[in-house]
């Protein structure tokens, strides 16, 4: 057995070296990606003027700058490259959890019918009216996300809560809502609330203001906190949930509190931002090629890789086509699938 | 570490896998559980590790009842080794055995040197310490087997439950192993095929159709009757004169 000198400060120092080591980078990059994600788009604005705003609101720095350029970067710009970030640090995180613990490598954040969910419920707020006004689509959305999920998961515990219920139930619960909201399209929706709820359902960063920020930033840090304090139990689930109980994990508790989380999180980012695809299930097997399968390496690569994919398609979707917005969750695909497809045949000795 | 179990028991459907099943298990104690396929010896080492929901009976380590510990205090003093355990994730050896720190790490003990050196210590009492970096997707059944056995010694358990341990093995190893376990200063419990090996154990449990027929020293247990009629093969008892020891060949007994 170790000395009882040495180790408090061992311990200490393996707590701290890797955030040193590689916290500290990621949080740089993050920074920077967001600056970008700021600086690059329609009308490109310089890296200094966008700093020298961003000091004038945090500290009033009196930096003289342009006020229409300081309005699009603050109120504009800045928000809406900050949600993009937390939308997908938030996405791949729910990813990472839901692969982890459901041990299915297409298993994604909309697995257990949170998107579904999400937009019957914002249909239901657009086209029936649903709620008189009161709720936005946003809050439509977040209700119906977890009003699909609450069911799913009622009725993967009714069939005897394996992951393959889980999975099975999922599948159930997301064609019953598509169909609702399919159903309530055809019924009732004109040309132009249908093509308003396609793009939503597509994904739409355009809408996002500071409110947004505070909380969608706030949802994703306190998820990849969580994250992180379970990653030795996501490790332990490597060989399925009864190895995990065999190593001291508790399975249901902490089968619960991930998937609570990961469901609250894209409950979150769906209903501000529609249901942008692709990220949460993609990223985290490109991470696990580049990172390797364990989870204290692959939650903070992934939430970091996740943020800056998403800062990306948002930046492509606003420049691609001048003039026009096109749907981040098209960009994501679009761009994201050829990428995937090339670390697939990149790593195919390794798989 | 003393195991006592009282009247276990597990039904799936309409089938009692075992019932009721009463053994004391002593500290340091190596214990064989026999018996024919499907005669309920993995479940009953599941029940003992407290790994079925909603099976009958309890277990008591030393004098705490096994269902009132907290998960990751009975991984800390059982280890267990299923028969076959599969992953989609490309782990490395090394990986696989860290996973049996699990227990003892928290947020605020992470992942230390001593530890390390336990993982290392674990790989080698496997002979597969030369292996750590390799992918346990290339390993073969019986390197997959020892590689688990490795992370079961890296839990640091008191208590030790292997269900057929030697499948998949080559001959060296499964001797290698057999020794491995008798010199481990902890209470081993297995499930075994091999009614030659199941003789070196201190103890035999013989399981049918889910009960515990019989228990007791290897000599008194495998007696030519219940041979008979549970294993359904005629012995004949051998003397190697190398060393004296007993040993059987057996002969098929036709309905």
């Amino acid at each position: 057995m170790a000395s009882g000198v040495m180790p408090r400060r061992t311990a200490l120092g393996a707590l701290l070296r890797p955030v040193v080591l590689w916290g500290m980078p990621g949080a740089i990059v993050l920074v920077v990606a967001i600056l970008a994600g700021v600086a690059i788009g329609e009308t490109p604005l310089p890296f200094s003027m966008v700093a020298a705003v961003i000091a004038n609101n945090l500290w009033g720095a009196g930096y003289d700058v342009n006020l229409i350029d300081a309005g699009i970067i603050w109120s504009y710009r800045l928000p809406r490259t900050l949600v993009a970030a937390a939308c997908g640090a938030g996405l791949a995180l729910s990813g990472v959890v839901l692969q982890a613990l459901v041990r299915n490598a297409l298993a994604d954040p909309y697995l257990l019918g949170v998107s579904a969910g999400a937009s019957t419920g914002a249909v239901a707020v657009t086209i029936l009216g649903l709620g008189g006004g009161m709720i936005g689509i946003s809050g439509g959305a977040f209700a119906g996300a977890v009003l699909a999920f609450v069911l799913v998961a009622a009725l993967a515990r009714a069939a005897g809560g394996g992951s393959a219920q889980l999975v099975l139930a999922g599948v159930a619960g997301s064609q019953l809502f598509n169909a609702i909201t399919s159903f309530l399209i055809a019924k009732s929706a004109n040309a132009e609330q249908a093509r308003g709820i396609m793009f939503w359902l597509l994904g739409n960063l355009s809408g996002v203001r500071w409110p947004d920020v505070w909380l969608a930033v706030p949802m994703a840090g306190s998820g990849f906190l969580v994250c992180l304090m379970f990653v030795r139990s996501m490790d332990a689930f490597s060989f399925g949930a009864s190895a995990a109980a065999s190593l001291g994990v508790s399975v249901r508790q902490v089968q619960v509190m991930l998937i609570g989380m990961a469901t609250l999180m894209t409950a979150t980012m769906v209903s501000l931002v529609g249901s942008i695809g692709f990220v949460g299930l993609v990223i985290p097997h490109a991470m696990r090629f580049v990172v390797g399968p364990r989870h204290a390496r692959l939650i903070p690569a992934s939430a970091l890789a996740g943020a800056i994919f998403l800062i990306a398609a948002d930046v492509v979707s606003r420049v691609l086509i001048p003039g026009q917005v096109i749907p981040i969750g098209v960009v994501t695909a679009l761009v994201g699938a050829p990428g995937f497809a090339l670390i697939l045949i990149y790593n195919r000795r390794r798989l | 570490m003393r195991l006592s179990a009282t009247s276990l028991g597990w039904t799936a459907g309409a089938r009692q896998i075992v019932s009721d099943v009463t053994v004391d298990i002593a500290p340091g104690e190596t214990f064989g559980l026999i018996g024919p396929n499907g005669s309920g010896k993995s479940t009953l080492l599941r029940l003992m590790a407290g790994l079925v929901p909603r099976g009958k009976g309890s277990v008591m380590l030393n004098n705490d009842p096994l269902a009132k510990l907290p998960r990751q205090e009975v991984a800390r003093r059982i280890a267990f080794v299923e028969q076959q355990v599969e992953t989609s994730d490309a782990l490395s050896v090394r990986d696989v055995v860290e996973l049996g720190r699990t227990p003892w790490l928290s947020a605020l003990a992470p992942f230390g040197m001593s530890d390390a050196e336990i993982v290392r210590d674990a790989l080698d009492a496997v002979g597969m310490a030369d292996r750590m970096a390799q992918g346990w997707s290339t390993l073969s059944g019986g390197e997959r087997q020892r590689v688990q056995i490795a992370r079961a010694l890296a839990q640091r358990p008191r208590v030790l439950l292997l269900d057929e341990p030697t499948n998949h093995l080559d001959i060296h190893h499964q001797l290698a192993l057999l020794r491995l376990i008798s010199r481990l200063p902890v209470t081993v419990i297995l499930a075994l095929h091999d009614l030659n090996q199941a003789m070196d154990c201190d103890r035999l449990g013989v399981m049918e159709g889910g009960h515990l027929i019989a228990c007791g020293p290897p000599a008194k247990v495998l007696t030519p009757e219940r041979l008979a009629t549970i294993f359904r093969v005629r012995a004949t008892t051998l003397r190697d004169p190398a060393d004296n020891a007993t040993l059987f060949r057996f002969h098929c007994l036709e309905e």
